[in-house]
């Protein structure tokens, strides 16, 4: 039997998503956004989602995420994707609303917008790309910036008498009583893959059940910033970043 | 006993060259062209060994770019 | 027939009754004085039982401007109120729902500046208003309410303008006029619109339902110079629209007037009662009282410098209108300012002594 004898429709097991377009990403080789692009794209077609989502970009890497997954979306100023949202979720109640953030945009100049929209318990999902860095403006520090990690504000290093400590934003939101599920995952490996498309679906359940804020974190690389290969950026991923953002579920939906 | 073979499809002038799919494979049926580019200038993704997938969709997963499509067949 | 209701009320209070009864979808705000009453107003009435609008008091001015932004973008209508440092926190935001091409109402009930300044009435936030106040080119439309029956009034004509145009809407008042009680007449009660007419009449809308149609993303982003630069000659396209048909203006005593007063909001009803103790003594001043701030009647201006003396600004600021009186008349006529600042309201006598230092009879 040769390859081409396989390669028919009834044995497809996976392909790029429908809702994920053919316009070509921005995003570096490796990035991080990509796959989580496509886990979005995947869950709303499963979930039967396409006509009953409002999607809100960031500013940060992520701004054109509007450009490659087909549904509507509003791009909004740098850090206040939950402030939109809470606006479009409550003025369309019966929508899937989730905002696309970074580390810049939702734990430093959004940190007011994120935490009260969670406080309030806003029905959306808020899914956080953490990769400790500002990749879009060229590789500089962000809150979650771990100590002594170089980045072009830090050149020797992040120093916490100088910049303070890497800002660990999620236990913060779990500890909020709006919010019915916080988790924090990575997309370095098939399974971790897995369970990260398992939380999104986990969270956008939650929000068509209107029971409170999602968060989904998801550890991410730049290796772009992180001047490392794709491979070695997981690696140190999975070295440096699990130590101080340690996946796993920090809160789980009550029944 | 049966078998499962599988089939895995790159989109080459999607393919950033990342290498992600590479290090994820467990059957090294992919490897990144060493002299050969695409459009945008990526030494993409290709099948060195296709007789040795098992379909696993493990590339797929770790795809940052959506270029993987797998099929899978099981041989009784 | 709906009997006319006549009701006691500040100027704050008439705009919430008055978006409620326009049929308004969302409120966003937070609270500073002196216009914190449109929000405890609309806390009290609880529209979300009656018409469904949802009001909501926001973390901080910043919060209360995009999730206008984020309702507009769903083809909502949809409002927000501040006062003058809360405004200043949001012009990012305003800037966005501009380019945004988005249609919403922004009240401003102004005090005095700069910095925390004073809870006291004031009109010095004209340029932060008129001239766009954010980044980038653009302009809001103004309008400016000299009474109670005015801030009811505006909130629905606001709202028709903004849609229209598709481009926010601003209620200039000053602290004058939020806080006074004034008879009013409120407006009748519209429905809110539906979610079919809003994809129908805004078929731009961020509905979140793009089953027959493709996909709508509002974005104010775009990396193409080519394209940023059309986009922009399509905002100064509506822009020269809406100078050429919404401005909008009072005058009083302007036919065989000598002088001419030019003010805005409460101040010209001050003004009013300086002129007319001025014609009591023969003094032939008229008043003209811009409502729309922008579009300015520019025209009207240049017609009537043509035929006057003089021209006094009287202004709750330290002449900032004036500079637009003057481009209008071209300083065909000496062009005159008035204006107390900190907080402090001038009185009839006042403006009349500074007419008469600058006008000797």
């Amino acid at each position: 039997m040769t390859p081409e004898d396989i390669k028919q429709p009834e044995n497809l097991v996976c392909t790029k998503p429908r809702l994920l377009n053919d316009t070509h990403m921005h995003y570096c080789g490796g990035c991080s956004h990509g796959v989580v692009h496509r886990l979005v794209a995947e869950v709303l077609d499963e979930m039967n989602q396409a006509d009953n989502v409002i999607g809100i970009a960031p500013v940060g890497c992520a701004v054109f995420a509007y450009k490659y997954i087909d549904i509507d979306w509003i791009e909004a100023a740098h850090g206040r994707a939950p402030a939109v949202a809470t606006a479009a979720s409550r003025l369309n109640p019966s929508r899937l609303v989730f905002t696309y953030q970074g580390d810049g945009d939702l734990a430093a100049i959004g940190t007011a917008e994120t935490i009260h929209a969670a406080n309030r318990g806003e029905n959306i999902t808020i899914i956080f790309i953490n990769n400790a860095i500002y990749g879009m403006t060229g590789g500089q520090m962000a809150p979650t910036t771990l100590e002594g990690m170089r980045t072009s504000t830090t050149p020797y290093g992040r120093r916490v008498d100088l910049n303070g400590y890497p800002l660990t934003i999620t236990p913060i939101l779990a500890s909020l009583p709006g919010t019915c599920y916080v988790t924090r995952q990575a997309v370095h490996t098939p399974a971790a893959v897995a369970k990260t498309k398992r939380a999104l679906r986990q969270a956008f359940e939650n929000t068509l059940a209107k029971k409170g804020t999602s968060v989904v974190e998801i550890v991410g690389t730049c290796n772009s910033g992180w001047k490392m290969s794709p491979e070695k950026a997981n690696n140190g991923m999975v070295d440096n970043m699990f130590a101080a953002y340690p996946p796993g579920d920090l809160k789980t939906p009550q029944d | 006993m049966p078998k499962i073979i599988g089939a895995v499809e790159i989109n080459q002038e999607r393919c950033k060259g990342c290498n992600l799919c590479v290090v994820a494979c467990p059957t090294d049926v992919l490897a990144l062209q060493h002299k050969e580019v695409n459009n945008r200038g990526y030494h993409f993704a290709y099948v060195v060994n296709p007789d040795s997938c098992i379909g696993c969709a493990s590339c797929a997963a770790v795809c940052p770019d959506g270029c993987v499509t797998v099929y899978r067949k099981r041989i009784p | 027939m709906e009997k006319t209701e006549i009701k006691l009320m500040k100027g704050n209070e008439a705009i919430a009754h008055a978006a409620v009864r326009y049929g308004c979808d969302g409120y966003f705000g937070y609270p500073i004085t002196p216009q914190s009453e449109i929000l405890e107003t609309l806390e009290n009435l609880q529209p979300w039982d009656t018409t469904g609008m949802v009001v909501l008091q926001a973390e901080s001015e910043v919060a209360s401007i995009n999730m206008v932004y984020g309702g507009a973008a769903t083809g909502k209508a949809v409002m927000t109120s501040s006062s003058s440092p809360g405004i200043s926190l949001m012009q990012e935001g305003i800037s966005y729902i501009a380019a945004g091409e988005l249609p919403c109402l922004i009240v401003n009930v102004m005090r005095g500046g700069p910095g925390l300044g004073t809870i006291h009435p004031s009109q010095a936030d004209y340029f932060q208003a008129v001239k766009g106040g954010g980044h980038g080119d653009y302009h809001l439309i103004v309008l400016a309410p000299a009474t109670v029956q005015e801030m009811a009034d505006f909130v629905g004509l606001g709202f028709d303008l903004a849609f229209k145009y598709r481009t926010p809407a601003m209620i200039l008042a000053d602290g004058i006029v939020g806080q006074m009680m004034e008879k009013v007449v409120l407006p009748p009660f519209r429905k809110r619109r539906t979610e079919e007419e809003i994809a129908t009449q805004c078929p731009w809308a961020v509905t979140g339902n793009p089953a027959n149609r493709k996909p709508n993303v509002m974005t104010t982003l775009e990396l193409d110079s080519e394209i940023m630069e059309v986009n922009n000659e399509r905002f100064q396209a509506t822009y020269r629209l809406i100078e050429q048909n919404a401005v909008r203006y009072e005058e009083y005593f302007t036919d065989d007037a000598e002088y001419l007063i030019v003010a805005f909001g409460s101040v010209a009803r001050i003004c009013l009662k300086a002129i007319e103790e001025a014609r009591e003594k023969g003094i032939r001043i008229g008043l003209l009282r811009p409502i729309t701030l922008w579009p300015f009647p520019t025209d009207r201006l240049e017609q009537l410098s043509k035929t006057i003396k003089g021209t006094l600004v009287v202004e709750l600021n330290a002449g900032q209108m004036i500079e637009d009186v003057r481009l209008a008349t071209h300083d065909r006529v000496p062009t005159y300012h008035f204006g107390r600042l900190g907080g402090i309201v001038p009185d009839p006598k006042e403006v009349y002594d500074a007419f008469i230092s600058h006008f000797p009879q």
